[in-house]
């Protein structure tokens, strides 16, 4: 194989390319320097910044806490590992009967309907109050009535709603032609749903799904209203007392301990498995001079 | 290679419309009738041509065979039977015929090899190894046996095409439907799927196909249907249509064609 040897004019532009690329470093580089430096310079010289850093950004409190609010975390990670998987179940379900022209299912139908609007519109803070302190009135002797269970459960409502529009997006995202496809080939309605739309559907929607879940994994902190020990009420208990706010800060690190890494794994799954799609930069294409 | 005997495949007055007052908000005004009254033979083995200007009714023709659109009046007799009667189970009607489309319509969230087998399977209820050792010899005929673990969006138009041919073919179809398979293929590919076909008609595969390639229809079929504004305007042989049209419209279609 021969190698053949790039042009003058070749040699000239990558020369060229080169040099914009070192200048583009460099622009990158001094503008976060600037920003970093205008950030520093605008904190520490507030007025407050001796006691702020004592309060919130104490090493020996943070260290001390920490025990505490990674204990309420797990409880935080039980109800969003929960509420995660019963809520895409039952997502997906809600918006297949929403979507499906079986006569058989036209009430559950005009109930999913509701359901979808009462829960998407109503603020989730409401919900776990209604839920949380509603419920128990009821006395009912069968259901647990643990701050988490209710919580739990009423995040479950919410993302439900939430989770079951956003499948709906993913099911009318299938062209019909694969539909014509697959029952050209014999595959009944059914059959048809299950093996052709429903997979591209959750495909086509993993981005937005992954998105609500981190999401849903921060609202589990919410619980903590209901007076569930999770990382946040564990971190408001360590404060009670001194004043000293740096418990908050160490449940804020926490819960972007878990939420970064998922994100950047949902980001690697659907490249792994080339449903990328879409633009990377909203610009469209880097490479285009 | 004329088709002999009963027909496997008979329409008889085949009307359709589109739009129209029946469905409301639905673009309203008149319906368009998009066949008028289409009667059609096609006998075990043969293969009829479509041909006729876009528009003219050839696609919404191949949809209604395969069920794909209720008609609107008229009988598709599969085997004497009456399929178009909506009591008929559409499922085993459509199993027993293959559509293959214009723009392929393969899954893409599937492998070539599970786009072949997903019907086998899924309908027919053949195991997995089986399903996959016809599907295997299937590709091996089209020529893509080392494509099956490809996806779709890897393929050339040419070769989902022919992965598309080759997921109709391996349910073994009584009638194999071509929507103009080649409509949407670079001028390069297109003859390596119209070979396909050919070899197809000559192992005697009963053929209903809408097609712009003349000379593909010269070679293939046993009769060429001329369809005009939704209504047969012409048949006959190829010879005859293709060469010798006796009305205005059709010489008016092969002229525009051969300009």
């Amino acid at each position: 194989m021969s190698e053949t040897e790039p042009s003058e004019r070749a040699r000239a532009r990558t020369a060229f390319r080169r040099a914009q690329h070192r200048r583009a470093l460099l622009v990158a580089g001094v503008a976060t320097a600037i920003v970093l430096a205008l950030v520093a310079w605008v904190v520490t010289t507030a007025p407050g910044w001796d006691r702020a850093r004592e309060a919130f950004f104490s090493p020996e409190r943070a260290v001390e806490v920490l025990p505490e609010v990674a204990a309420g975390l797990w409880l935080n990670l039980r109800v969003w590992l929960v509420a995660s998987v019963v809520g895409l179940v039952l997502g997906l379900l809600l918006a297949v009967v929403r979507t499906s022209r079986i006569p058989a299912l036209f009430p559950l139908r005009m109930l999913a309907i509701a359901y979808v609007d009462v829960f998407r519109g109503v603020p989730l803070l409401l919900t776990l109050l209604l839920v949380g302190f509603g419920l128990p009135a009821l006395r009912l002797t069968w259901l647990p009535v643990s701050a988490a269970f209710l919580g739990g459960l009423a995040i479950v409502l919410t993302y439900t709603a939430y989770l079951a529009e956003i499948f709906r997006a993913g099911i009318e995202s299938v062209h019909p032609s694969q539909v014509a496809a697959a029952r050209s080939l014999g595959l009944s309605r059914g059959r048809a749903v299950r093996h052709v739309v429903l997979p591209q559907a959750v495909r086509n929607v993993t981005a937005p799904v992954a998105s609500m879940l981190v999401s849903l994994q921060k609202d589990s902190g919410l619980i903590s209203i209901l007076g569930a020990v999770d990382a946040i009420r564990a971190a408001q208990i360590a404060t009670t007392g001194d004043y000293n706010f740096t418990p908050y800060v160490v449940a804020g690190l926490l819960f972007l301990l878990i939420s970064i890494p998922l994100t950047r794994l949902v980001d690697a799954w659907s490249a792994r498995h080339g449903w990328r799609g879409g633009l990377s930069t909203v610009s469209g294409a880097g490479g285009l001079r | 290679m004329s088709g002999t005997g009963a027909p496997l495949l008979s329409l008889r007055g085949v009307r359709k419309s589109f739009g129209g007052t029946r469905r409301r908000g639905a673009r309203g005004g008149v319906a368009h009738l998009v066949l008028d009254g289409v009667d059609l033979d096609l006998a075990p083995h043969s293969c009829t041509v479509l041909v006729g200007a876009s528009g003219s009714g050839k696609s919404t023709l191949l949809r209604v065979v395969d069920l794909l659109e209720d008609v609107d009046d008229g009988q598709i007799l599969l085997d004497g039977v009456d399929v178009a009667d909506p009591w008929v189970d559409a499922d085993a009607v459509r199993a027993r015929l293959a559509l293959v489309f214009q723009q392929y319509n393969l899954f893409p969230h599937l492998r070539v090899m599970d786009n072949l087998t997903l019907a086998p399977r899924v309908v027919h209820g053949r195991p997995r190894d089986e399903a996959e050792a016809a599907a295997e010899a299937m590709l091996a005929k089209v020529g893509l046996a080392h494509k099956a673990r490809a996806y779709p969006d890897q393929l050339s138009g040419g070769e989902q095409q022919r992965v598309a041919i080759a997921r109709a073919l391996v349910g073994d179809p009584e009638v194999l439907l071509l929507d103009e398979v080649t409509s949407a293929l670079d001028p390069a590919l297109v003859g390596e799927v119209l070979d396909l076909l050919l070899d197809l008609r000559t192992e005697g595969t009963t053929m209903l196909v809408a097609t712009h390639e003349m000379g593909f229809a010269r070679d293939v079929a046993d009769e060429v249907v001329f369809l005009h504004e939704g209504r047969v305007h012409e048949r006959g042989t190829p010879a005859q249509v293709l060469d010798d049209p006796q009305r205005a419209a059709t010489r008016e279609f092969l002229r525009r064609l051969h300009r």
